[in-house]
């Protein structure tokens, strides 16, 4: 049998059906009879749990159905002929509607004939054009159970109750499953159809068993545990209850046991057989282990993120993989990842041993597994795997030859797969070259974090050493970080320069700095320059000087032409570009920084137009070059300067804080008018609004403004050269509007949007009067960080403080969700060559791709500015 | 009350029902069946509002944010 060519066969369609009685016989190896499963000697007992006709697991003995060793025996279905009919619970949802939708003495479908062939005739136009027909069958047995005689027979129809978890009551008194069965067994063939079930596949008395089915052995394994008991599979327990009852409940019925005992008999064996399929079922409590621990059956199997379908067929564990914490790696490349050395020498890549190699890989053997790019495997021609030891290293190595596979540990240059959970969109998972490096920790450009949404807290990555030529070529064609920087979700870039980057660069080209030859030359050292242009200028002890936008100049691709505004500009009405005041015009030509300072706009992540243009332009080779110099030059340009925030940065001097003072009691007093006004019944509420909508409103608005006003104040006084306005202007970290609330004012706590009304009746801490609608008494802080905040105001700003976790806590779980089912929904769509979207039945979604069929990451987003770019680029002269 | 079009909305694309030779052309175009197309119930308001019956197929002329202009087509069913 194991050598037969597998015969390809296609298949042609799946039917879903119920099983009969009848079948579960006729596939059953043997009726279970006894509740044993081995005897004293270890060997399964014959008509028991372990019946070697179920199949074996033990090696050695042979299945005496197909006579296949443990391995090659798939394992044979046995059953449990049942003494009397139980429910089976997965399908009291139909039980009960067949019950109310048919007349309990004739069986027959309670609608009329004319009404009968509509139904029908409806659900095979659904079913014509490939729909759902729940709905439809929905509306049959919600007609059906309205009626109250019956249309054949006039027999008055009763209430049928259902009980959880299986008992249905008719006017009060229990049905017992056999007569629920005979119920079934009279429905004719064609009111089966209209209900929409196949009677030749799914008769309704199969929802009531009457054989069960005795999965195989191979299904419900056994362990010898060290101490060499048995130990049984959780099913298999189960299986032993359900026959013991049977058997219990079969003796007592024959030696005429009185109908209450029976009665519980019959009860317990629904029990057994219900939790045997599912062990969750409200209603009852869980079938449990002599342990305590709820016993895991076969809905539990199946259900859920660690059942059989999420755990073990989307998902499971894989081999060549690693994880570790991750840490910065400033001097790699973006494409790189450096990988401890203890992971690298577990971790390999097989290699067939060719007239080329053969050397390189005698010399990986010969370093066998402890020394580093040693070889862990070895397969022989004929497929025999040895592993390399320090004992037979040599003399592997010299036995290697053609058509050997080496297993040879992972080293530089090896293409990986590297990922970040959760995985939530393709650069998530990105291929990196691996860079073998001593110590424990991952190691990747700290450019590459956005895309990833990694930090270095104690973040943990998941890598997987790719096995084959073809694997390697896709993951580097397709899926390499130089190829993803372009982000498709935006068209723009999603790796670029973060924090020191920005702050680093826009210190180096802010201003005409004056850079000596030799901190020119440190400060390029790890780029690719080697010489530098003309000099900007000579300084008063006659040494020439560079200026920090030559440097930066030096980096950028030679034919680089982009003009743009800095993060730094402040929109005013009209652009003065060239001749903007605070230098926040960005000119790029040929490839030189003219003017403008360089921040998050110009190389940022998410915004960075310049690695947009160069990767547009020239190509991902150029993008993935300039992102990596980039990176060390930032960091060689903040570390001659130095920059560090200390609680100093947010100190401003008392005139500011007078201001600031009247700015607030300003605003106050109007509050206060406000309120009068309102009191008065002199405000005029907004359209669409109530009078108390209004003042809170206006209330709102204008304490909004007011801790802007201070803000304002407070970022005029420090100015432009502290280190906290350094790093919110270039976009590096931070915002003004945290600098404010550090210095200035704090402002107003706000619980859905609304002022803080919550606390005691009428208000909202017992320090105010009743009714007070001031700005004070309802979560406005008056306080900065810096300063401190009142008793009453630390308590509003922890109840704002409380709502905002609250909220990241349900938006993820809830937006995590989401996506699972929007993913779910639409992972089978695919652009075709025509550009369409189709699903995989071909039907269209999409007429053409986005509707204009443009992949983003190609687009410019067209501007009138490209047209004058394309143009003045082909003449190579300027154009109006 | 007062009588109004549901396609006098500006947030209502117009909606149209294909002649025969157009549908023809688009199907041939996308080479595909009818059934292939994504669909629209005649209980649908628009359906109703421009007589749109079982088979029929409706174009729509949609304002795009990319494309300024996109077709869009759909076959009424049940």
């Amino acid at each position: 049998m194991a050598n037969v060519p597998p015969i390809p066969k296609r298949i042609a369609s799946i039917k879903f059906g119920l099983i009969s009685p009848k079948e579960i016989r006729k596939m059953s190896a043997t009726p279970i009879i006894t509740a044993d499963t081995y005897d004293d000697d270890g060997f399964p007992i014959d008509m028991g749990l372990m019946d070697t006709k179920l199949g074996v697991i033990d090696p050695g003995l042979r299945c005496k159905t197909c006579s296949g060793r443990a391995g090659e025996c798939p394992g044979h279905f046995g059953h449990i002929e049942l003494v009397a009919p139980v429910i089976h619970v997965g399908f009291n949802k139909v039980i009960r509607k067949l019950l109310r939708a048919t007349c309990k003495k004739c069986s027959r479908l309670l609608l009329e004939p004319a009404q009968k062939q509509q139904f029908l005739d409806q659900l095979s136009v659904i079913e014509g054009i490939g729909h759902m027909p729940d709905d439809l069958i929905n509306e049959v047995y919600k007609e059906a159970s309205k009626v109250k005689n019956c249309p054949y027979c006039n027999e008055e129809q009763l209430e049928i109750k259902f009980e959880k978890p299986t008992e249905y009551l008719e006017n009060g008194e229990k049905l017992t499953p056999t007569e629920i069965r005979d119920r079934f067994e009279n429905i004719p063939d064609e009111d089966i159809r209209v209900v929409g079930m196949d009677p030749k596949n799914a008769r309704p008395e199969w929802m009531i068993l009457t054989a069960l089915p005795v999965p195989p052995v191979t299904v419900r394994p056994s362990i010898t545990l060290e101490s060499g008991q048995r130990s049984e599979d959780d099913l298999t327990h189960k299986l032993v209850d359900i026959i013991r009852i049977n058997q219990r409940f079969q003796e007592n019925r024959e030696a005429g046991a009185p109908q209450l005992i029976i009665e519980d008999l019959w009860e317990l064996l629904q029990y057994h057989v219900t939790t045997f399929f599912d062990n969750s079922v409200s209603g009852i409590p869980p079938a449990r282990h002599r342990s305590g621990r709820p016993l895991k059956t076969l809905s539990q199997r199946l259900k859920g993120k660690e059942g059989r379908f999420r755990g073990s067929l989307s998902g499971k564990r894989v081999n060549f993989s690693a994880r570790t914490v991750i840490s910065p790696g400033p001097n790699l490349s973006i494409n790189e990842v450096g990988v401890p050395i203890p992971i690298a020498q577990i971790l390999t890549v097989p290699v067939t041993v060719t007239t080329r190699n053969i050397e390189q890989l005698k010399v990986y053997v010969r370093n066998g597994e402890d020394i580093h790019p040693g070889a862990n495997y070895v397969f022989r021609s004929d497929g025999r795997r040895i592993k390399v030891t320090n004992m037979n290293k040599e003399d592997l190595a010299e036995k290697l030859e053609h058509g050997w596979i080496v297993e040879r540990q992972l080293k530089d240059g090896d293409t990986v797969l590297f990922n970040r959970q959760p995985s939530l969109h393709k650069m998530s998972i990105m291929a990196h070259s691996v860079k073998v490096l001593p110590n424990k920790t991952f190691r990747l450009n700290p450019a590459v974090c956005p895309p990833y949404n990694a930090d270095f807290d104690g973040d943990e990555m998941n890598m997987h050493a790719l096995q084959t030529e073809e694997s390697r070529a896709e993951a580097k064609i397709l899926m390499q970080v130089q190829e993803n920087i372009l982000s498709p979700r935006f068209g723009g870039p999603i790796i670029g320069g973060v924090h020191d980057h920005i702050s680093g660069l826009f210190l180096l080209t802010r201003y005409e700095k004056h850079i000596s030859s030799y901190d020119a030359y440190d400060l390029l050292r790890k780029s690719h320059v080697r010489a530098l242009p003309e000099h900007a200028g000579i300084d008063e002890n006659g040494n020439p000087y560079w200026t920090g936008k030559q440097i930066f100049s030096q980096i950028l691709p030679e034919d680089l032409n982009l003009e743009f505004s800095a993060q730094v500009c402040s929109h005013c009405d009209t652009c003065k570009k060239e001749e903007c005041p605070n230098d926040a015009y960005v000119v790029i030509r040929n490839g030189k920084l003219l003017m403008g300072t360089i921040d998050e706009a110009a190389i940022g992540a998410f915004k960075g137009k310049i690695q947009d243009r160069i990767i547009k332009e020239i190509g991902p080779d150029a993008g993935a070059l300039f992102v990596d110099e980039m990176t060390k030059l930032s960091i060689r340009a903040i570390m001659r300067t130095g920059l560090s925030f200390g609680i100093a940065d947010e100190d401003i001097p008392k005139e500011a804080k007078i201001q600031i003072n009247e700015v607030l009691t300003e605003a106050e007093d109007a509050v206060q008018n406000l309120i009068k006004s309102y009191k008065n019944k002199e405000l005029d509420p907004l359209p669409g609004r109530t009078l108390d909508e209004t003042i809170e409103m206006s209330i709102m608005q204008k304490l909004g403004k007011a801790r802007d006003k201070t803000g304002g104040i407070a970022d005029i006084h420090m100015g432009l050269e502290t280190p906290a306005v350094i790093m919110a202007r270039s976009g590096a970290r931070g915002s003004i509007l945290n600098l404010t609330q550090m210095a200035a004012c704090v402002g107003q706590q706000a619980v859905r949007g609304e002022r803080i009304r919550r606390g005691y009746a009428g208000r909202t801490l017992s320090h105010f009067q009743k009714g007070d609608l001031g700005s004070d008494a309802h979560g406005f802080v008056k306080a900065s960080y810096k300063s401190g905040l009142s008793p009453t105001e630390y308590f509003f700003h922890a109840i704002g403080g409380r709502e905002g976790l609250v909220d990241t806590a349900v938006r993820t779980s809830q937006s995590g969700y989401l996506q699972r089912r929007l993913v779910n929904a639409l992972q089978d769509l695919e652009v075709q060559y025509d550009l369409t979207v189709r699903d995989t039945r071909g039907v269209l979604v999409q007429f053409k791709y986005g509707e204009d069929g443009i992949d983003p990451t190609k687009s410019v987003f067209s501007k009138p500015d490209t047209i004058h770019r394309i143009v003045s680029s082909v003449l190579n002269k300027e154009v109006a | 009350m007062t009588k109004f079009s549901l396609l006098d909305h500006e947030s209502v694309p117009k909606h149209e029902i294909m002649s025969e030779s157009e549908l023809k052309s688009v199907l041939s175009k996308y080479s595909i069946e009818k059934e292939q197309l994504p669909k629209i119930k005649v209980q649908d308001a628009v359906c109703k509002e421009i007589g749109a019956a079982v088979g029929d197929v409706v174009k729509i002329t949609r304002k795009s944010q990319t494309a300024g202009e996109a077709d869009y087509y759909r076959l009424v069913i049940e």
